[in-house]
């Protein structure tokens, strides 16, 4: 997923010098149909009505087909499981306290992995010397850190924390790295020639032209934040959604851990959604068909 | 008889690279020399790979010479200079900034204020054609748009010299013809000195008043043609002279086309 993404950013930064020549009339290249397959009303129907289907089939299928309960809890089921989880297992301070560390998180690491990204960036040998390293720390599978950090600091917040930190870390990183690495050599001499000092270049190309591959790294951090968070919780500690799954689990309340896989997909919906909205409003020069 | 001042002057100038196999050295351009005089306009070609994009790369102080002397106004190059003024093929609009911020770019290195910047910038733009489009971002402008807000954000710094580096060859013909005409009438209407590296020989004959031809590697100045046409400030009139193709066929027998070609 995320190697893919890194290509998708990297292809744009290289965007301005490939463009067509003419004037971009719109942001749409092509035009939807306004009715029939593929205008926007039917789309959003065909979204709608396929959502709908699938609850109907999950509340009706599992029964008819004689699975019981405790496999797969009908919607209703789930429903009725939230309202207790609401009244009597404190969902919400488990729900504050998940979206608290996620994205505390993945603030934190994002802030760091750009950081490391444009430090790396700005110096060829550092990037030579550590980048086995960091290759190898980008394989490792970050999340197996986190039973590490509760023997380290206990069953408290800072393991969740620093697991989701080191989750969404490295993604960031590369994203800004590579873009770093891969920027128009043009600009920079264009720069030069105009007597600009390193620092002025860094901040008034560079940081500018890594948005896009930020943007992306920022959108992957996102999704890999509440991972980073879930596992966290997970092995350890007595909140959050994570927890939850762990608690249900135990008590073969298979509706409680659909809830509470339900809630966590919707904290990552909200994050992921935030940074779109961001990257809407950084990313404004970048006509909308390209972005 | 009393001759105008150069603002640019090669003398010997020798470029060397490491090869990329890191042993062996390329000469780019062996013993060039050459000047250009204040207000003049003048066009080097030559086959690809002959080492005109080296000499911009020296003259605007981004690389050094292995050899021999460059003078700007008579004082030798010796870093990024903020008299010279380049424009390459790619526009190299900050795709993040407006028009007018992007012409302002190359004043920000200067201590002028922000509303002296913004000003200037202003002007330049009406003098490329442009004021409707200081707003805009560079996505919604044409490539000749595009390149003419390159040139105002070139002529911004007020260059005592302007390096044209194949500035219109990633255009179609139409919009070429008319953007050489847009070019011609600014540079001609300000009196800037141009040189235009250029592999377009009619190009280079409807736009300069001198012509230097270039050797394949190692590249060499082996030949100058003063272009004895009138109309220099309108490349569409000098197309249409019978005389600007018999200056295009002298490039091509000068350049040994013709031969290879049929080789």
């Amino acid at each position: 997923m995320s190697s893919s993404d890194v290509t998708a950013a990297v292809g744009r930064t290289m965007e301005p010098a490939s463009r067509p020549t003419e004037l971009v009339a719109s942001d749409h290249p092509m035009p939807a149909p306004a009715t029939g397959l593929g205008s926007p009303t039917s789309i959003l129907v065909g979204s709608l009505s396929f959502g709908l289907l699938f609850l109907l089939a999950w509340q009706f299928l599992p029964p008819a087909l004689g699975v019981p309960s405790y496999i797969i809890p009908t919607v209703t089921d789930l429903a009725r499981e939230f309202t207790r989880m609401v009244q009597r297992e404190n969902l919400m301070v488990h729900v504050v306290s998940t979206v608290t560390i996620a994205t505390a998180g993945f603030v934190i690491g994002s802030f760091l992995g750009a950081a490391m990204g444009y430090v790396l960036g700005m110096s060829v040998f550092i990037e030579k010397v550590l980048s086995p390293y960091i290759l190898g720390l980008q394989i490792a599978p970050k999340v197996a850190f986190a039973p590490l950090f509760i023997m380290w600091l206990g069953y408290n917040a800072w393991p969740k924390l620093l697991v989701t930190v080191l989750v969404v870390f490295f993604p960031i990183l590369v994203n800004v790295l590579q873009s770093m690495k891969t920027i128009d050599r043009d600009l920079i001499n264009l720069a030069r020639a105009y007597s600009m000092s390193r620092l002025q270049i860094f901040w008034k190309i560079e940081v500018p032209a890594s948005m896009p591959a930020l943007m992306a790294g920022l959108r992957i951090g996102a999704t890999l934040a509440v991972i980073g968070v879930t596992v966290g919780e997970l092995v350890g500690g007595n909140t959050g959604l994570g927890y939850l799954i762990t608690f249900g689990e135990g008590q073969a309340n298979t509706a409680m851990v659909f809830n509470a896989i339900v809630l966590l997909t919707l904290v990552g919906i909200v994050l992921y959604g935030a940074v779109t909205m961001i990257e809407a409003r950084v990313l404004h020069y970048i006509p909308r068909a390209m972005r | 008889m009393l001759k105008t001042a150069s603002v640019l002057e090669l003398v010997g100038v020798t470029k060397r690279f490491r090869a990329p196999n890191g042993v062996s050295l390329l000469t780019a351009i062996e013993r060039v020399s050459l000047d250009v005089r204040a207000g003049e306009f003048v066009a080097v070609v030559g086959p690809s790979g002959c080492g005109k994009s080296t000499i911009l790369n020296l003259v605007a102080g981004l690389d050094r010479p292995s050899d021999g002397r460059i003078l700007l106004n008579g004082v030798p190059v010796e870093g990024p200079n903020p008299t010279v003024g380049f424009m390459l093929q790619k526009d190299l609009l900050l795709p993040w900034r407006t028009i007018v911020h992007n012409v302002e770019f190359g004043l920000e290195a200067r201590s002028i204020s922000r509303a002296a910047r913004r000003q200037r910038a202003l002007r330049e733009l009406e003098r490329c054609r442009l004021t409707d489009f200081a707003q805009s971002y560079p996505y919604q402008l044409s490539g000749g748009m595009r390149q003419r807000a390159a040139l105002a954000r070139t002529l911004a710094i007020e260059p005592a010299i302007v390096l044209l580096d194949e500035p219109f060859s990633s255009l179609d013909a139409q919009t070429k013809l008319i953007l050489q005409k847009s070019f011609a009438q600014t540079i001609a209407s300000s009196q800037i000195t141009t040189l235009l590296i250029t592999h377009d020989l009619m190009e280079a004959v409807i736009m300069s008043d001198r012509i230097l031809v270039m050797s394949e590697r190692p590249g060499r100045i082996v030949e100058e043609i003063p272009v004895d046409l009138p109309d220099r400030d309108n490349p569409m009139a000098r197309i249409s002279a019978p005389r600007a193709r018999e200056y295009v066929d002298h490039l091509l027998s000068s350049l040994h086309l013709q031969e290879k070609a049929a080789a």
